[in-house]
């Protein structure tokens, strides 16, 4: 069964020229690394890193993590709705763990 | 000396605070946390609902069964379930709360192991089928049954315990809508639950926001699934009776 980590909500369809907003909500501990386990060893860090998002092909988003971000980050963000075509949003954790959504955009 | 005009406004107040629902927990959050709790596409306890979804359709344990291929639609079959829980079970007449009722289903028509309280598969399913409720009144049944576990849930809510030698009832009666430390105190109604803690960074169970009270007044932490928080929590759904179930809401 395959677990949804990631949910993205945008629209399906745009006209020409529309600013559309992107909202994106990723399933992750982040954990710090500055924490330590019950008898006192460290919690090692594991955070999203790097999230990127391009849109028909072009680089649109980027975003870099740190372990001051909370667990579960919501990222949303505005762009213009140019031509129909696959947006394209990855994620990449410190564990090298790669998730990749592709959402479909029609703009008329 | 109290006049008459006095008592009457008394009991008149007193009449229509019954009535009344009481105030939802969101009702204390701030205009920015109730926003991203009304918008799924904010919420992050809809991560868990999303994988409930999932978990409806996929089949599990010797049975091979799903619960859609009984219950179909969980819009439509689950629909006002979570508002009516915990409720008590007629086969075994043990009370049962929402979680309690999916393992039990679990165990009994999809011969499969039952999750661990708490565990992520366990408030994923239950934040899915409580999610179906949304917006409906809770509302449930405290009489016949269900009566005795009402009856020791309401004891509890109103006994002192802990180093602390508070009741629920002292903070959630008496000072709710007051501040303690950076919070408000609410009416400590279950209405969200399991709901998105901003302290846990994790969706949680209602028992799991328990156990966190009694340790806040030193007092023994009871298991989760325990007769005792199951008859907190029955208690818990009665005072909130008529308030709007909100799964999963985000609390601070």
């Amino acid at each position: 069964m395959a677990v949804p980590k990631v949910r993205v909500s945008m629209p399906a369809e745009a006209v020409r020229g529309d600013i559309i907003q992107i909202k994106t909500l990723i399933r992750h501990i982040m954990e710090t690394g500055y924490r330590v386990d019950s008898v006192g060893r460290n919690i090692p860090r594991h955070i999203v890193t790097a999230m990127r998002v391009t849109y028909a092909g072009a680089k649109i988003f980027a975003m870099d993590f740190t372990q001051g971000v909370a667990a579960n980050p919501f990222v949303a963000f505005h762009t213009r709705a140019v031509e129909s075509g696959d947006v394209v949003f990855t994620w990449t954790d410190s564990k090298g763990v790669v998730e990749t959504v592709t959402k479909t955009i029609i703009v008329t | 000396m109290r006049t008459a005009i006095q008592t009457l406004a008394l009991v008149l107040w007193a009449a229509g605070a019954a009535a009344e629902p009481l105030p939802s927990g969101s009702a204390f959050l701030s205009d920015e946390m109730r926003a991203r709790q009304a918008d799924d596409a904010a919420n992050p306890g809809m991560l868990w609902v999303a994988e409930g979804a999932a978990m409806w359709r996929a089949k599990a344990g010797p049975a091979a069964a799903a619960c859609a291929d009984c219950h179909g639609d969980a819009g439509k079959s689950m629909r006002g379930v979570a508002a009516r829980y915990p409720a008590v079970d007629a086969a075994s007449g043990k009370l049962l709360n929402l979680a309690g009722r999916i393992n039990r289903c679990r165990t009994r028509n999809q011969k499969a192991e039952a999750f661990a309280y708490e565990s992520d598969e366990l408030l994923a399913l239950t934040a899915f089928v409580a999610r179906q409720s949304k917006g409906l009144p809770m509302q449930v049944a405290v009489d016949g049954a269900a009566k005795p576990y009402f009856e020791r849930g309401k004891a509890f809510f109103h006994r002192r315990r802990g180093q602390l030698n508070l009741a629920c009832a002292h903070c959630h009666d008496k000072n709710a809508g007051k501040p303690l430390r950076g919070d408000v105190i609410s009416h400590g109604l279950p209405n969200g639950y399991p709901a998105y803690r901003l302290t846990w960074q994790s969706l949680g169970s209602l028992h799991r926001r328990l156990r966190s009270c009694s340790f806040g007044l030193r007092a023994t932490r009871h298991d989760f699934g325990s007769d005792e928080y199951l008859a907190l929590e029955l208690y818990l759904a009665r005072r909130a009776k008529g308030v709007a179930m909100e799964t999963p809401a985000i609390r601070p």
